[in-house]
């Protein structure tokens, strides 16, 4: 039981009828790179949404490292340890990199409401930021307002942000996507880096990312789990060769 | 560099508060300031928050109603009439917020708009806010009991409100202060983080609700300051102050000026209290003209003044460089089919 970090028991998610998510039981190891993939309209990132409590489940239950969190808030997750990314690139555009990774590190010292502080009460945070942000490649370009990175920049200073909160684990919803080849293989190594001593769940479209990164696999089809292995044992199984069939082949 | 700049300036504006009156009829002035400081605190919610409150007479008037029978009514004194004031609307801003803070958008702006009518027609109905009349003659009284705001100098020909007028400056001074602190503290930084992404937000573990509730309760708070002050400075707590028409004045004020700048909302306010002054003698015509300038401002700098201001003196300053990450994309995909600048800045 312990070694599951993440596990849901029978999650299921109905929209006015239809059954988007039906009866998933996903268990992810700790420290472990946890893929799930599935051909579009898989329900993958309906799974996310329920595991990030973005949205509420119509039956099962989640558990994290054990204690249920089937009803509470996303807010509460992120601060339990499991926070996660968006598919949209998600970043503060008017803000710059700085001040990104900024807002994720001055929320554990609880000074949030504190508006009578100046700003420099935030300057012990410097060091750290920039040591997060160098890990990405950024340090040059902190102080550049954030909506002239490209794409892959934002994707990296994402995930500086996410990490700068020292989540115990990661949920990355489709880290690459959209990516030119060169941004591709960067995120990559920034993600197996970032892997040491974390347990990450992405959804990823781009096998060959899924086949380098992730140690265990999980397979949706029609919000069903069709597999669950290693990629060799996956990429084996002829029920999911049928699924991707004419809809994705990496 | 640019912080001694802004220190020198913050002097040069000082200065020119301190002797304004001996120019400019001092009444006007006082009124800019209340609107100045309104248009502030508004934009606290709008520019930094982004919450658009439609409703925001119902702090100002509201203020200004229970400071004016206060102070009129029951012998408070100038700044304890004020502080009320300012209390009351923050309660008012707490109520309100708890109501409408899980809107978004157009349904925010609908329930506060809504709930400010409620104010509307409680200040037309009840008892003793005077009905149409609103409350007369409101004294200006004595400061701390000792000093009295209502003397007036006489200065070359001219009757001077000196007392007061440095009253009102002190006040605006402060909120403005106090608003410059709060946009540059770590809250400050946090709501403009909900501004910019509030899923994202969420997931870093704030709470999102509360912030934007304190944001609300800060921006009502100060805007009763300015309504409290305001009839003060007038003697009289109207209708006008609660009906819907101030709150669209002071988004109008928000927009010109620049929304989410610091300085803006302060030069909008100048400028549409100015035009309602200075063409009161044309009459209604007075909102077709300040309408035009809108739409004009609206189509040329959407920045609005300040902020439009403010990116040309920063390409001056800085050059107009080009994106140095665009650039350095391109320069290690040489050789490869390298996407245009246009995907890099995707």
């Amino acid at each position: 039981m312990a070694q599951w970090v993440l596990e849901t028991k029978k999650l299921s998610k109905e929209f006015r009828g239809f059954l988007a998510v039906s009866q998933v039981d996903i268990r992810v190891q700790k420290g472990c790179v946890h893929a799930l993939i599935g051909p579009n309209g898989a329900g993958k990132t309906t799974v996310f949404n329920l595991l990030t409590r973005f949205i509420t489940p119509s039956s099962g239950a989640i558990f994290f490292n054990g204690v249920d969190i089937t009803k509470k808030k996303p807010a509460e997750v992120a601060l339990m340890g499991m926070v996660r990314s968006f598919q949209i690139s998600a970043v503060f555009p008017n803000l710059t990199p700085f001040e990104n990774v900024r807002i994720a590190l001055q929320r554990p010292l609880g000074t949030a409401c504190h508006f009578w502080k100046p700003l420099s009460s935030l300057d012990t945070l410097s060091d750290k930021i920039m040591e997060l942000l160098e890990a990405v490649g950024l340090q040059q370009l902190a102080h550049r307002p954030t909506v002239e990175l490209a794409y892959g920049r934002k994707r990296a200073l994402e995930i500086a942000t996410t990490l700068a909160l020292e989540p115990e684990m990661m949920l990355l919803d489709e880290p690459t996507q959209g990516m030119g080849a060169e941004d591709v293989e960067r995120i990559t190594e920034l993600v197996r880096k970032v892997a040491a001593g974390r347990t990450i769940l992405m959804v990823e479209h781009n096998l060959k990312v899924v086949a380098s990164l992730a140690e265990r696999i999980t397979v949706l089809n029609r919000g069903k789990v069709l597999a669950e292995g290693h990629y060799e044992e996956i990429s084996r199984n002829p029920s999911v060769m049928e699924a991707y069939m004419g809809s994705e082949n990496g | 560099m640019e912080n001694s700049l802004n220190k020198k300036l913050l002097v040069v504006l000082l200065l020119i508060g301190l002797g304004a009156p001996f120019v400019v009829y001092p009444v006007f002035l006082m009124q800019l300031y209340c609107f100045a400081l309104f248009a502030c605190a508004f934009n606290l919610l709008l520019g930094y928050t982004g919450l658009l409150s439609f409703g925001h007479a119902a702090f100002f008037g509201g203020a200004a109603y229970i400071t004016g029978y206060l102070v009129k009514n029951a012998g408070f004194t100038p700044e304890m009439g004020i502080l009320a004031g300012t209390l009351a609307a923050a309660a008012m801003g707490f109520v309100f917020g708890i109501l409408t803070i899980r809107r978004q958008g157009i349904y925010f702006a609908m329930i506060t708009l809504a709930l400010a009518q409620v104010v509307y027609f409680v200040a037309l109905k009840a008892p003793f806010t005077g009905g149409e009349d609103g409350l007369q003659n409101v004294p200006r009284g004595k400061l701390l009991g000792l000093v009295n705001l209502g003397r007036t100098y006489h200065l070359a020909g001219k009757s001077l409100e000196l007392n007061l007028y440095y009253f009102v400056f002190a006040i605006f001074c402060a909120g403005f202060w106090l608003l410059y602190r709060t946009i540059n503290s770590p809250f400050g930084q946090v709501i403009k983080a909900i501004r910019e992404n509030e899923p994202r937000a969420v997931s870093l573990g704030y709470r999102v609700e509360r912030i934007k509730l304190l944001a609300f309760v800060i921006s009502a708070a100060l805007s009763g300051t300015a309504g409290a002050t305001k009839t003060l400075v007038f003697q009289l707590a109207s209708l006008t102050d609660v009906s819907w028409h101030t709150s669209g004045d002071v988004v109008l004020m928000t927009l010109l000026g620049g929304l989410g700048t610091v300085a803006g909302p302060v030069m909008g306010a100048f400028t549409v209290v100015s035009l309602q002054t200075g063409l009161s003698s044309i009459g209604s015509w007075v909102t077709v003209v300040i309408g035009a300038i809108f739409v004009i401002c609206v189509l040329l700098f959407r920045r609005g003044f300040v902020g439009e201001l403010s990116r040309i003196i920063k390409k001056v300053f800085e050059g107009d460089l080009p994106s140095e990450d665009s650039g350095r994309i391109q320069g290690r995909q040489e050789g490869k089919q390298a996407p245009g600048p246009g995907a890099a800045s995707g």
